[in-house]
């Protein structure tokens, strides 16, 4: 494939063990491709911040095993070695964290963290960096940001300060931008504003990124592509109106119904499927997904296999039209 | 940050008023009268009230506070009964010893301290750590007295390498800084920096544990930075932290060092407490006191200013 038309994030068979038997992503697959917005959408604990930072290569080194293979802008990510890792990191990727209050170091000014970044990556001087940083914190319209630059994470608002993680994140222009739940922490109208914040930004510096959240609203409202995350595997996946308008698994199913059912509650959470997700140290054979599924039969004990109901859509469901038909999944625990 | 220093200024000042009663107090509390070590045994009650009567005593306790008070603002402390000696002198010698004293076994735990610290945080769990860690508990547990004397027996008696005992070698108690005296420093030094040295190392391990499990010590990783670059984000946050507890050791090591003081005969302010109580020379006594803790005092205060001065998120109102 020619650099032009190789996706820009290709993840295969991603598996995250942590010490103590947690295998908190078990077989993602996962592509983005150049200018893309995939949306990562899922009950909290599985495994969509644990996937992120695999792609960073951010999960606890000593503590963690990762198998699979991470293919980022025609770079290896697991075969980097530590200063290439180091420059890809902020430069061709860039990560907006959740609570940007714990993200940012509470003793260094904005200004300074920002600059530091650039003068990494660019080797720029001083004032330079300076400069840019101040550039960012227009771009993101943080108001009075020359003074702004001086400030500490604690001296701003909630929604300013993941402003300043926006500039942050982007001021070495990466070309795809993690984001992992950046506007759950926030009030719900702040909320909007960061959303339609961060969409203007993708579009005019065509980034991609991949978009972590469990609210699915924020999901169609930026995403091309959904991708649907059970307890450490992705069971469906599909453009943004296929996965919204034509879900496949049940357990997408059962999103959208707790979502339209609590879509006017403030911070409406997407707990209201009866169950709870399994021990991702012991996770039964078979759909992990079953014992909570209205539709769960036999079957279901046999990993599901991926059924294709339309061009770049999938689900892995024995239900799904076409299953009985299908191969069964490969799993990194099968190979 | 000056009305800062300006308020807590104001909050010092009932604090030094009530250690100056204390120490007042203190001669009046102790047991036995302040005269009895001056007075004859066989002083005729006639006597006992003269003496009396000039030293103030036979006055109303505020009277005779506010005097003393008057006298201690001009730096008049009374005269040592042991030597006949001002004892703002003898406590001005005492302090400077103690400060050099204190002021290097505080650096030289700070450094090994920190460094211990920073090991046994980064390698948290590991050998390493326990190692470092062993050493901390050491530190802060080993009776330094007892430390002392092995150091005496085996650096002096035995290998004949350090003088055991004194500030200098002319016995004078004026330290200077030269060779001879410094040779003298070096024993003392060691054995008092044992405790910072654990301490400071079991602050820094707790801090550097905590920071490095921060998320955005991970956010730092992300942007780029390698292990120097995230090391350096660790001492900044760890160091307002780290000082202060430096300082507040300093302070330790000032009022407390009676025993190593003692043990090296160091003419300091432990050493001199030391032979005041023997000597029941009271006057010698509260003066030490109380200039020690006025220094204490200060001393909290210089912590909690460099603290605010390097600490973004404490309040400076
Ligand atoms: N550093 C870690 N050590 C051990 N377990 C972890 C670690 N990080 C995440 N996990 C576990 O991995 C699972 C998935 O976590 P995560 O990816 O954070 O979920 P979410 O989808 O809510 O972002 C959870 O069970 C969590 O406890
Ligand atoms: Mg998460």
């Amino acid at each position: 494939m020619s650099p032009e038309t190789e996706p820009l994030v290709k993840v295969e068979n991603l598996a995250v063990a942590f010490r103590g038997g947690v295998r908190a992503v078990d077989g993602v697959d996962l592509t983005v491709r150049r200018g893309e917005v995939v949306a990562l959408i899922g009950e909290s604990g599985s495994g969509k911040s644990v996937t992120l930072r695999a792609i960073m290569r951010l999960n606890p080194e000593r503590t963690s095993r990762v198998e699979g293979r991470i293919r980022v802008a025609g770079q290896d990510v697991m075969a980097l070695p530590k200063r290439a890792l180091a420059d890809f990191r902020g430069r061709t990727v860039a990560m907006i964290f959740q609570e940007p209050l714990l993200a940012l170091d509470p003793v260094y000014t904005l200004g300074r963290q920002i600059a530091e970044a650039v003068r990494r990556h660019e080797g720029v001087s001083e004032a330079e960096a300076r400069a840019r940083a101040l550039a960012m914190f227009e771009r993101v319209r943080i108001p009075s940001p020359e003074r702004r630059l001086d400030a500490y994470p604690h001296e701003m608002s909630g929604g300013m300060r993941q402003r300043a993680m926006i500039a942050l994140a982007l001021a070495c222009r990466p070309q795809l931008l993690l984001a992992d739940e950046p506007t759950t922490a926030l009030d719900a109208t702040v909320q909007i504003q960061i959303l339609l914040l961060l969409r203007e930004l993708q579009r005019e510096l065509g980034l991609s990124a991949i978009f972590v959240t469990h609210d699915l609203g924020a999901a169609v409202e930026v995403a091309d592509r959904i991708a649907v995350m059970y307890a450490g595997r992705i069971v469906e996946e599909g453009s943004a109106r296929q996965v919204v308008l034509s879900p496949q698994h049940p357990y997408t199913v059962g999103l959208l119904k707790s979502r339209a059912d609590g879509a006017l509650a403030k911070g409406a959470r997407l707990v209201t499927i009866p169950g709870s997700p399994p021990d991702l140290a012991r996770r039964p054979p078979g759909c992990a997904f079953a014992p909570r599924c209205p539709l769960a039969d036999e079957a279901c004990r046999r990993d599901p296999p991926v059924v294709s109901p339309a061009p770049g859509h999938r689900a892995a469901c024995w239900r799904v039209p076409g299953a009985d038909a299908a191969e069964p999944a490969q799993r990194a625990d099968a190979a | 940050m000056l009305t800062f220093v300006g308020k807590r200024l104001v909050y010092v000042a009932p604090v030094a008023i009530g250690v100056s009663i204390v120490c007042f107090l203190l001669v009046h509390l102790a047991p036995g009268d302040p005269l009895s070590a001056i007075l004859p045994v066989d002083a005729t009650q006639e006597t006992i009230e003269q003496m009396r009567a000039a030293y103030g005593f036979d006055k109303p306790l505020p009277v005779q506070y506010a005097l003393w008070l008057w006298r201690v603002l001009q730096g008049d402390l009374g005269t040592s009964i042991a030597t006949g000696r001002p004892v703002i002198g003898e406590v001005g010698r005492a302090v400077v010893n103690s400060l050099i004293l204190a002021s290097v076994a505080t650096l030289i735990g700070f450094a090994f301290g920190t460094f211990f610290g920073f090991v046994a945080g980064y390698f948290r769990n590991s050998p390493l750590d326990r190692a470092a860690s062993a050493i901390a508990v050491f530190g802060v547990s080993v009776p330094h007295y007892w430390l002392g004397m092995v150091m005496v027996i085996v650096f002096s008696a035995t290998l004949g390498w350090l003088p055991p005992t004194g500030a200098g070698p002319d016995g004078s108690g004026n330290w200077r800084p030269d060779l001879a005296h410094l040779r003298h420093l070096i024993l003392p030094a060691i054995t008092m920096s044992v405790i910072p040295m654990g301490v400071i190392a079991r602050t820094v391990r707790a801090l550097v544990g905590d920071i490095l499990s921060q998320d955005f010590v991970s956010a730092l990783r992300a942007k780029g930075l390698g292990e120097f670059g995230v090391f350096r984000h660790v001492v900044k946050n760890a160091a307002p932290t780290a000082l202060a507890v430096m300082g507040l050791q300093l302070g330790y090591l000032l009022g407390g060092s009676i025993l190593i003081e003692t043990v090296f005969a160091w003419p300091g302010t432990g050493f001199l407490l030391n032979a005041a109580i023997f000597q029941r020379d009271l006057p010698l006594l509260q003066g030490s006191i109380l200039v020690l803790a006025m220094f204490f005092v200060l001393l909290n205060l210089a912590v909690d200013i460099l603290q605010t001065a390097l600490d973004p998120r404490i309040e400076r109102g």
